[in-house]
């Protein structure tokens, strides 16, 4: 379903991605794992059009987003980091504008935007203002409208963040039940191992652009001999605490903490 | 087109949704019309020159059209800041519709604000020649909105953030409204200041309005003349503004 193939992107000296190569097979969720700044972000705005990669080769349902743009946009739906939703409109126009859009037919999409709100849980807050929503239902509104144009892939970068354990929770119930019932390829980004342990059937680690590892989690878990995907995660990508731009100051701090450490 | 319908419908549900923001966008040109139109009235009449309500109320009508058109083309950089920006970026649109629907929208809103504000003109007092002449004016109030909507939108796609607003609004919009002839008029300037007027587009749509509601003693140019002008350099803003919207990444 996705195909990368020596994927690069570099902004001026700064190889954000480098040579990063994968398969998600149809139907499969594929957890994109990686610190700060490790080109997570960089890899889902390449492989959703919003990006152009320096090189290599993409391809989603057999398109190549770059040459087929508005064909590929049509087959895949994205939740962004950000909240993307018109806080001045309500669910349902919210709903309303992203059919028409994704030229969705006038009486499709009501039926679907009815069933997907339903299984969302905000059916009954749907001519409610999304400003008025609280961050987990802002959230789930956006992965029903993701969900909205029936596409074959859905992208979700770090939809968890700033979720209380009961909405990651529901919010990953949900996602799975459309995974199954309708075989949407599932493609996510998330800081949480135990949600990527949990609902993924594969994962991609990556660092410094790079691909570290790729398989499932069992796999990776045995690979490196740990028993957590968290101490998988670290052992692979190492301790050290990765702001996206270090300055020389932050540099220092890190090399007086090895340094105190080595005291001990 | 069922795009550009639902992007255009967008921007006239925001609007009709922010009442309090209507009412502060009206405040602005409600004091220039009122304290001016009749604060400085007596010392026009006294220059010669007619009565000052009459020669005001197009240019407060312009200027109502102008805030409103040019926040419509800026209001990319509040679905930037707010995130909607990237739902239109990835969907399967050209971004030309995206930007023609947005344009469309601000300039319907804008030319609302400004027949909000003849309305209050014709309260205050303001009579044109003949009550048929609004419509022209009308059709000199869309080919502003137009050209501002589309100045705005090639601004704020270079815009990343909220700081650039403030300087978008002390030097590009208060500039184009004073030197405009809204409020004095444009015969008799010293040469400096007439050249600088002569390079403000928005002259054109004020002297066009003044044209066909009051007739060419209170105007300075053609209006067909105007009416051309304002197309031709709203054309260009317009391709400009597709280019630039065109080179947005998110």
């Amino acid at each position: 379903m996705i195909r990368v193939q020596n994927l690069v992107k570099t902004f001026g000296k700064l190889t954000a991605v480098n040579d990063v190569s994968f398969d998600v097979a149809a139907g499969e969720i594929f957890a994109f794992l990686g610190p700060n700044g490790a080109g997570k972000t960089t890899t889902i705005k390449m492989l959703t059009t919003l990006l152009r990669p320096t090189s290599g080769t993409i391809e989603l349902d057999g398109l190549n987003p770059i040459t087929h743009q508005n064909e590929a946009r049509k087959r895949f739906g994205i939740v962004f980091q950000d909240p993307s939703l018109d806080s001045e409109l309500t669910a349902w126009e919210n709903m309303q504008i992203h059919s028409v859009l994704y030229g969705v037919p006038g009486k499709v999409w009501r039926h679907r935007a009815e069933e997907l709100l339903k299984m969302f849980e905000l059916w009954d807050r749907r001519n409610d203002q999304t400003k008025k929503f609280s961050g987990g239902m802002k959230r789930r509104l956006e992965i029903a409208r993701g969900f909205l144009h029936t596409p074959r892939i859905l992208f979700l970068d770090e939809p968890t963040l700033g979720l209380d354990p009961q909405s990651r929770n529901q919010l990953w119930n949900t996602v799975k039940k459309v995974n199954e019932s309708e075989q949407v390829t599932v493609f996510l980004t998330t800081h949480y191992m135990d949600e990527a342990d949990r609902v993924a059937h594969r994962i991609g680690v990556i660092d410094h652009g790079k691909l570290v590892t790729q398989g499932t989690p069992r796999e990776i878990k045995d690979q490196t001999g740990t028993e957590t995907l968290e101490d998988a995660f670290l052992k692979l990508t190492g301790n050290t605490i990765r702001d996206e731009s270090a300055n020389s100051a932050d540099q220092l701090r890190q090399f007086a903490k090895m340094w105190q450490q080595n005291r001990r | 087109m069922s795009a550009i319908y639902i992007l255009w419908l967008r921007e006239v549900k925001r609007y009709t949704r922010s009442r309090a923001q209507i009412v502060a966008s009206l405040a602005n040109p409600l004091l220039y019309l009122l304290v001016l139109g009749f604060g400085l009235g007596p010392v026009f009449q006294r220059a010669g020159n007619g009565n000052y309500l009459q020669f005001v109320a197009p240019g407060v009508v312009g200027m109502a059209v102008l805030f409103s058109s040019i926040f419509s083309g800026l209001g990319i950089l509040f679905d930037r800041q707010f995130g909607f920006l990237k739902e239109t970026l990835v969907a399967p649109v050209s971004r030309l519709q995206i930007m023609i629907g947005r344009t469309l929208g601000g300039s319907t809103v804008a030319c609302t604000q400004g027949l909000l504000i003849m309305l209050v003109c014709l309260i205050a007092g303001f009579r044109p020649v003949h009550y048929s002449a609004i419509p022209l004016a009308l059709g000199f109030m869309i080919l502003i909105a137009f050209l501002f909507a589309a100045l705005g939108m090639a601004i704020g796609s270079g815009l990343q953030d909220m700081q650039g607003f403030q300087l978008i609004m002390n030097f590009l919009v208060m500039p184009i409204y004073f030197l405009s002839g809204a409020l004095f008029p444009l015969k008799g300037l010293p040469v400096v200041l007439k050249y600088i007027t002569r390079c403000d587009p928005l002259a054109y749509g004020i002297d066009g309005m003044r044209n066909v509601l009051l007739g060419s003693a209170y105007a300075s140019f053609d209006p067909v003349h105007d009416c051309i002008i304002l197309i031709v350099v709203g054309a260009v803003l317009l391709v400009f503004g597709a280019w630039r919207f065109s080179k947005i990444e998110a």
